[in-house]
C-alpha cells in the first residue's frame, strides 16, 4: 500500500496501521489484507464480488474493519458485503470508502451492505465516505445498507459523507422485530455542483421497537441534496425522524419526512428544518476571536459532528 | 482605557443613543437605567456588534470604531449576551476552549466558578437541552475564560431564578477580585450595583448620571425598597422583574 492509500485509509477508517481484530482491506478491487478471528470469520463470496462476515453467538467487545480504497482513475465496482451477527453479540463494524481520483475517468464504488442481526445483539456501525483528487473524473458512491434486526437487537449507525463526492445515492432500509432499536445519525456535506440523494426507510414491525433517525445536511456552493426519511409503524412502536439542514451560497435542499402508521399503538414523530447559519451564532463566535469564515467553519463542524 | 466620543445611534426613526461621551477607567463599572434607555445598544456598540451612526470608540488609545467584532475580541474585549446563543452539535468544552485559547477538557475551573460541575457539563451540547439559567452560567464562564482587558456583560441576572441568583452575585464578586481586566456590566440588581466602583445611569439614550456607586445609589434612592433586589422596586412592592 502506497502513501496515498495509507492516507486514504486514515481518512475513512482512522487507521494508521493494520487494525486489531477482524479486517478486510479492499484496494482497487482486490483484497489487500484480511484477518479473521476465533469469533469473526471473513470469507469471500463465491461470486467474487464481496465478502460474507460471520459473528459467532456471544461475540463481545470485538471489532471488524472493512475499509475500501480506490486510487485508480476509471475504476468502477459494485461490492456486496453481508454480515451475519449471531445472538447476544456486542460488536463494532467500521466500514468506509475513500476515492482519490486524479485522472480523467469517473471512479465509482457501489457498496451493498446487508446486516442480519441476531437476538439481543448490539452493533455499532460506522461508515465514512470521502473523496479527493484534482482530475476531471468524478468520484461517485452509491451505498445501500439493509438492516434486519431480530428481537431485542440494536443497531447504532453513524454514517457520513463529508467531502469530495460528486454524486451519491444513498439507500438505507431497516426492518425491526420486537423490542429492536435502530439509532441512525447520517451526515452529508455537499459543495460546488455535487448532488446527494438519501432515502431512509424504516419498518417498525415488532411490538416495542424503536427508531431514532437524525439526518443533518449542509449544502454549499450550487450543490443539491434530497433527503427522504420514511418510517412505517406497524406495531406498538416509537419512531422519531429529524431532518435538519443548513443551506449556504446557492445550495438547495429538499427534506421529506414521511410517516405511516398501520397500528393504533404506533407513535411516530418527525421534525424538519432548513435554514442558513444564524447570524447571532457567527457574532457569538466572533466575540470569542474567530473571524467570520472560521466561525462558519466551526458551526458546520459542530453541526455535522 | 475605554472612551466613547459623541456616540449616537439612530434606527427605525428613533434616536436610541444621543451623543454619548464617556471615559471609563475603573475596574468594575455598572450601566443601569430604565428599559429602553439604550443600555444594551451601548454595550453592543462598544463590542462592535452594532455600528454607531456617528461618534468614535477608543480603546487603550486606539480608535476601534471600524474594527470588526473578532478584532476587538483579540484586543482583549469579551462579551456575554443577555440571551445566550445555542448551537447544535457544539459542546460546552468546544466554546470554552475557543474562549480560553487552549483545551479546557482537563481544566475546568471556569465552570466551577459559575457553580456548574465540569464533569456534568463539559460534554453537553449547547442546544435546547440546557435551561436558560444553565446557558447564562456557561455564557459567564466563557467571558471569564476569555479574560482580557475588558469584559462586557449584558444583564447577566436576567432569566436567572432566585435560588441561582445568590451564587451569581458571588460569581461577580469573585470575578471582581480575581480579574486583571475591567468589567462593564448592565444590571438592575442592587447587589451588583453595590459592588461597582462607578455607575452609569442611562435615560432616554443619554448619560443622565455617571458617578461613584454609593453616591448614585443614594441620590437616585436605589437602595432596597421593594420586596426584591431590583433597584427599581417601588417602596414595599416587588417589581417582579
Amino acid at each position: 500500500m502506497d502513501e496515498l492509500e495509507k492516507r486514504m485509509l486514515k481518512e475513512v477508517a482512522e487507521l494508521d496501521s493494520l487494525p486489531v481484530g477482524a479486517f478486510n482491506i479492499r484496494s482497487n478491487g482486490a483484497s489487500e489484507a484480511r484477518n479473521s478471528t476465533a469469533n469473526i470469520q471473513i470469507e469471500s463470496r463465491e461470486s467474487g464480488d464481496g465478502i460474507n462476515v460471520y459473528f459467532k453467538d456471544g461475540t463481545k467487545n470485538e471489532s471488524c474493519h472493512i475499509p475500501v480504497i480506490i486510487s485508480k482513475t476509471g475504476h468502477k465496482e459494485c461490492v456486496y458485503n453481508d454480515f451475519f451477527v449471531g445472538s447476544d453479540c456486542d460488536v463494532v463494524i467500521v466500514a468506509g470508502c475513500g476515492i482519490s481520483n486524479c485522472g480523467g475517468h469517473d471512479s465509482q464504488h457501489d457498496g451493498i451492505h446487508t446486516f442480519h442481526i441476531g437476538k439481543n445483539s448490539k452493533v455499532k456501525y460506522i461508515e465514512k465516505h470521502y473523496g479527493e483528487g484534482t482530475g476531471t473524473g468524478k468520484r461517485l458512491m452509491n451505498p445501500t445498507t439493509v438492516v434486519y434486526l431480530e428481537e431485542g437487537a440494536t443497531m447504532d449507525m453513524d454514517t457520513s459523507q463529508i467531502a469530495g463526492i460528486n454524486d451519491t445515492y444513498r439507500i438505507t432500509k431497516a426492518e425491526l422485530g420486537a423490542n429492536a432499536t435502530l439509532i441512525m445519525h447520517d451526515k452529508i456535506l455537499t459543495n460546488f455542483d455535487q448532488t446527494a440523494k438519501a432515502e431512509i426507510t424504516v419498518d417498525l414491525n415488532g411490538d416495542g421497537s424503536v427508531c431514532d433517525i437524525v439526518s443533518r445536511g449542509v449544502a454549499k456552493g450550487e450543490s443539491e441534496q434530497d433527503v427522504i426519511i420514511d418510517i412505517s409503524g406497524n406495531a406498538r412502536c416509537k419512531g422519531h425522524a429529524e431532518c435538519d439542514s443548513i443551506i449556504m451560497d446557492k445550495g438547495v435542499i429538499v427534506a421529506t419526512p414521511k410517516l405511516k402508521a398501520t397500528c393504533v399503538d404506533a407513535s411516530l414523530i418527525h421534525e424538519a428544518a432548513i435554514g442558513k447559519i444564524a447570524g447571532e451564532q457567527i457574532t457569538k463566535l466572533m466575540t470569542l476571536g474567530l473571524n467570520e469564515q472560521e466561525a462558519e467553519q466551526k458551526i458546520i463542524e459542530g453541526f455535522l459532528r | 482605557m475605554l472612551e466613547l466620543q459623541n456616540i449616537s445611534f439612530h434606527a427605525d426613526d428613533k434616536d436610541i443613543l444621543k451623543d454619548i461621551s464617556l471615559k471609563i477607567d475603573d475596574k468594575f463599572v455598572a450601566i443601569t437605567g430604565p428599559n429602553g434607555s439604550g443600555k444594551s445598544t451601548l454595550l453592543k456598540v462598544i463590542m462592535g456588534i452594532i455600528t454607531p451612526t456617528s461618534g468614535k470608540v477608543i480603546f487603550d488609545g486606539q480608535d476601534i470604531t471600524d474594527l470588526p467584532v473578532n478584532e476587538r475580541a483579540n484586543l482583549g474585549m469579551s462579551f456575554a449576551f443577555q440571551q445566550p446563543v445555542r448551537f447544535k452539535g457544539l459542546k460546552v468544552k468546544d466554546l470554552l476552549s475557543i474562549a480560553a485559547g487552549k483545551d479546557v477538557s482537563k481544566d475546568c475551573s471556569y465552570l466551577r466558578s459559575v457553580g456548574l460541575c465540569p464533569r456534568d457539563y463539559l460534554n453537553r451540547e449547547i442546544n435546547d437541552t440546557l435551561s436558560g439559567g444553565e446557558m447564562k452560567r456557561i455564557e459567564i464562564a466563557m467571558a471569564a475564560a476569555r479574560g482580557g482587558k475588558l469584559s462586557l456583560f449584558d444583564e447577566p441576572e436576567a432569566g436567572i431564578d432566585l435560588w441561582s441568583f445568590q451564587s451569581l452575585i458571588e460569581v461577580f464578586e469573585n470575578l471582581r477580585n480575581i480579574t486583571n481586566g475591567n468589567i462593564l456590566i448592565i444590571s438592575h440588581q442592587e447587589r451588583i450595583l453595590e459592588i461597582a466602583d462607578k455607575i452609569i445611569y442611562l435615560k432616554d439614550g443619554m448619560v443622565d448620571r455617571y458617578d461613584e456607586s454609593a453616591k448614585i445609589m443614594d441620590d437616585l434612592n436605589m437602595r432596597r425598597r421593594g420586596g426584591c433586589d431590583c433597584a427599581y422596586g417601588q417602596k414595599g412592592v416587588s417589581c417582579n422583574g
